[in-house]
C-alpha cells in the first residue's frame, strides 16, 4: 500500500541510535534470557551468605511478597484493572489454609485444593459484579471489597475474630524432614514462588496474555476482534486471586498465626506499589519492585526512625525520574530473518 | 445462497435524533459495496450497529442468515465480521506482529495449561500465529519493521496493520471505515488493488469512503445515505445519475435559501 523504501533487512539498534558502552551492556544483561535463572540461583545461595533467623525470616517474607506482586501484575500490569483490594485474596488463601489445616490437623500443603477453589470463588464473587465497571469506579469498588473481607474476618467466629487463628500446623513433614524448619521452608517458598512467577510470565506471553494486553490497551478494538472482554477480565481476576491464594497459604504456614491486622489496605497499596515501581506488565521488573519494597525498609534499618521517610523519598524519586517503573516491558520482539522472509515469499508464490 | 450480510430497516436514535433511519442493504460473498453520504449521514453509526457497538433501536442484522441484531461485538465478530475503525484503533504499546495476532484470537489452539508448561501444542500454535501474522502483513504489502511497537510507525503503515489485523480474522465480511482517509495518491492506488484482492479471497467487503474516485472505481454497488436515510442503492453509474444523490452532495439548483445565504455572505465580505 505504501511506497515505503525501508525494508526489513535494515536493522538498526532499537531506538534508532547506537547505544554505547555501559548502557548497551546493561540492557544486554537485563534482556538476557537466563536472567531469571540467575535471580533464582542468587535466592538459593543467599542462606549461605546470611543465615541468621532474622535474615531468613525477612527473605521468606520477601519471597511471599514477590508472589503477591506477580499475581497483582496479572490483574493490573497485564489486564490494566486497577485493584486496590488485592490483599483480600491473600486473606482468603491464608484463612482457608489456616482454618482447614487446624480443624483437620492437616499439613498446610494439603489445603492447597481448597485454597485454589476458594480463591477462584472469591475472584468470581468480587470480579463478576465489579468488572462491568471501568477504571476509577473499579478501583473504588475493589477497595471496598478489600475492606469488606478484612472486616468480615474480624467479625466471624470461624476466623477467630480480631485475634485471628494461631497454632496453624506445619507446612508438611515427611519422615524426619520438617518443612517448618526456617531454612527448608525458605527454600520451599523460593521454589514455589519461582514456579509461580515463571507461570505468570508465560501466561503473559500466550494467547490469553495477549488478550489481556489488548483489553488493557483498547477494550473496543479487542471486542471487535472477537475477544469477549468481560470473560477475559474475569480470567485475569481469577488468576490473580489464585496467585494471591498461594501467597496466603505460604503466609499462613510461615507465620503460623494470622489475624485481620495482616490484611489492611496498606498491604494492598504496598503490593500495588511494587508492581508500579517495578514496571507494570513486565514480570521481571515486578519481581525487582517487590524485592525493593519488601527489603528496602530492612536494609535502611541503620537510619532507625528515618527509614520510612527515606523509603518514601526513594519511591518519589524513582517515580519522578522513571514513571514507567524501574524495568518496564520491552515492547519489541524478533524481526523476521531474511531466510524466513524468502521462504514465506516462496510459499506465497506457490499458493498463487 | 443467502447473503453474507443482510441489513433490514436498521434504525438507531440518540435522544431524539435518528442517526440511522430505515437502512436496508445486503452484501454477498465476493462483492464490494460502498456506503457513501455527506458527513453526519449515519454511515459510521450504521457500522457500529452492524458490529454490535451500538444496540439498534429497530430493524435487524443478519449474518449468513442468522440474526445477530443487538448481540455483543465479540459474538458478532465470532459470527464472521471484522472491521477497521475510522480513527485507527490499534494497540499502541504492542508490536506490529502482536497487533495482527489480535485478529487471530478466535483461532484458539492453546489453553492456559499449554501456556504455563510450554507444551508442544503451545509452541506449534505460537509458531502458527507468527507465520499467519507475517502472511497477512505481506498480503497488504506492509514492508516496515515488525517487531517494534506500533506507535513508532507512520500513519500509512498503521493503516496497513489495521487492515492486516482485520484480515487475520478470516471473516466472511469485512467492514472498512474510511480506509483511504489520509493516504496519498499512490497509497490510494495500492489500496484499490488491495480491496480487490480481499474480494477475491471470497470476502464480502463493505466500505465507507469519501474519496469518490476510489468509490466509483472499486465498488460494485453503492448505498447512499443522507440524514440517516438511504437515498439510493445501485451500481456506480446508476448512483451517479440519481438526482437525489446529486442533490445530497451538491444541493438543489433552485434552493432559494442557499442563494440568499450566499448573497448575504458576499455582502458581509
Amino acid at each position: 500500500m505504501t511506497i515505503d523504501n525501508s525494508t526489513e533487512s535494515i536493522h538498526t539498534v532499537e531506538g534508532g541510535g547506537k547505544k554505547r558502552g555501559a548502557a548497551a551492556w546493561i540492557s544486554s544483561v537485563f534482556e538476557n534470557k537466563y536472567i531469571g535463572l540467575v535471580a533464582l540461583a542468587i535466592a538459593l545461595l543467599m542462606p549461605f551468605l546470611i543465615a541468621t533467623p532474622y535474615a531468613i525470616n525477612i527473605m521468606t517474607t520477601a519471597a511471599i511478597f514477590v508472589v503477591l506482586a506477580a499475581g497483582l501484575n496479572i490483574v493490573v500490569g497485564y489486564c490494566g484493572l486497577l485493584d486496590l483490594g488485592y490483599i483480600a485474596f491473600l486473606a482468603v488463601g491464608a484463612y482457608t489454609a489456616g482454618i482447614i489445616a487446624k480443624a483437620f490437623e492437616l499439613p498446610v500443603l494439603f489445603t492447597l485444593p481448597a485454597v485454589v477453589i476458594m480463591c477462584i470463588l472469591a475472584g468470581l464473587i468480587i470480579g463478576a459484579p465489579t468488572l462491568r465497571l471501568r477504571s476509577d469506579y473499579l478501583a473504588i469498588v475493589t477497595l471496598g471489597f478489600g475492606e469488606i473481607t478484612r472486616i468480615t474476618a474480624n467479625n466471624l467466629t470461624i476466623t477467630g475474630g480480631p485475634s485471628g487463628i494461631y497454632n496453624i500446623p506445619g507446612f508438611l513433614s515427611i519422615g524426619g524432614i520438617d518443612f517448618q524448619n526456617p531454612i527448608i521452608f525458605y527454600y520451599l517458598t523460593v521454589l514455589i514462588v519461582a514456579g509461580l512467577v515463571l507461570a505468570a510470565a508465560r501466561l503473559g506471553k500466550s494467547r490469553l496474555g495477549r488478550a489481556w494486553k489488548f483489553v488493557k490497551e483498547d477494550e473496543d478494538a479487542a471486542e471487535a476482534m472477537g475477544i469477549h472482554t468481560y470473560k477475559v477480565k474475569l480470567l485475569a481476576y481469577i488468576f490473580g486471586a489464585v496467585w494471591g491464594g498461594f501467597g496466603g497459604m505460604l503466609f499462613a504456614s510461615h507465620l503460623t498465626a494470622i489475624s485481620p491486622m495482616s490484611f489492611v489496605f496498606l498491604q494492598s497499596a504496598l503490593v500495588l506499589m511494587a508492581v508500579v515501581l517495578g514496571g507494570m506488565g513486565n514480570m521481571k521488573g515486578v519481581v525487582l519492585g517487590a524485592l525493593a519494597i519488601s527489603l528496602l525498609p530492612e536494609l535502611l534499618r541503620d537510619f532507625a526512625a528515618y527509614r520510612y521517610l527515606l523509603f518514601g523519598l526513594l519511591l518519589v524519586v524513582v517515580m519522578v525520574f522513571r514513571p514507567q517503573g524501574l524495568w518496564p516491558p520491552r515492547g519489541a520482539e524478533a524481526e523476521r530473518t531474511k531466510a524466513q522472509r524468502e521462504a514465506a515469499a516462496f510459499a506465497n508464490g506457490l499458493k498463487k | 445462497m443467502s447473503a453474507v450480510l443482510e441489513v433490514k430497516d436498521l434504525e438507531i436514535s440518540f435522544g431524539g435524533v435518528k442517526a440511522v433511519d430505515g437502512l436496508s442493504f445486503s452484501a454477498n460473498a465476493k462483492e464490494i459495496i460502498a456506503v457513501i453520504g455527506p458527513n453526519g449521514a449515519g454511515k459510521t453509526s450504521a457500522f457500529n450497529c452492524i458490529t454490535g457497538f451500538y444496540k439498534p433501536t429497530g430493524g435487524s442484522v443478519k449474518l449468513n442468515g442468522a440474526d445477530v441484531t443487538g448481540q455483543r461485538p465479540a459474538d458478532i465478530a465470532h459470527a464472521g465480521v471484522s472491521r477497521t475503525f475510522q480513527n485507527l484503533r490499534l494497540f499502541h504499546d504492542m508490536t506490529v506482529l502482536d497487533n495482527v495476532r489480535a485478529g487471530m484470537h478466535l483461532y484458539g489452539g492453546q489453553n492456559f495449561f499449554d501456556a504455563i508448561f510450554h507444551t508442544p501444542r503451545f509452541k506449534h500454535s505460537e509458531a502458527h500465529y507468527t507465520e499467519e501474522a507475517h502472511y497477512w502483513l505481506d498480503f497488504v504489502g506492509y514492508r516496515g519493521r515488525r517487531g517494534v511497537p506500533i506507535r513508532n510507525l507512520s500513519y500509512g503503515q498503521q493503516k496497513q496493520v489495521e487492515i492486516s489485523r482485520a484480515l487475520a480474522r478470516k471473516s466472511d465480511l469485512l467492514l472498512l471505515d474510511e480506509p483511504a482517509a489520509g493516504l496519498n495518491h499512490s497509497e490510494k492506488q495500492s489500496l484499490l488493488e488491495l480491496v480487490r484482492r480481499i474480494r477475491d479471497l471470497g470476502t464480502a467487503v463493505v466500505l465507507i469512503e469519501h474519496d469518490m474516485g476510489l468509490v466509483m472505481e472499486v465498488s460494485e454497488r453503492i448505498v447512499v445515505m443522507n440524514f440517516g436515510r438511504e437515498i439510493a442503492d445501485g451500481t456506480p453509474a446508476e448512483v451517479k445519475a440519481n438526482p437525489a444523490v446529486i442533490e445530497a452532495y451538491l444541493g438543489r439548483d433552485d434552493d432559494a435559501d442557499d442563494q440568499d445565504q450566499e448573497v448575504a455572505a458576499h455582502g458581509d465580505a
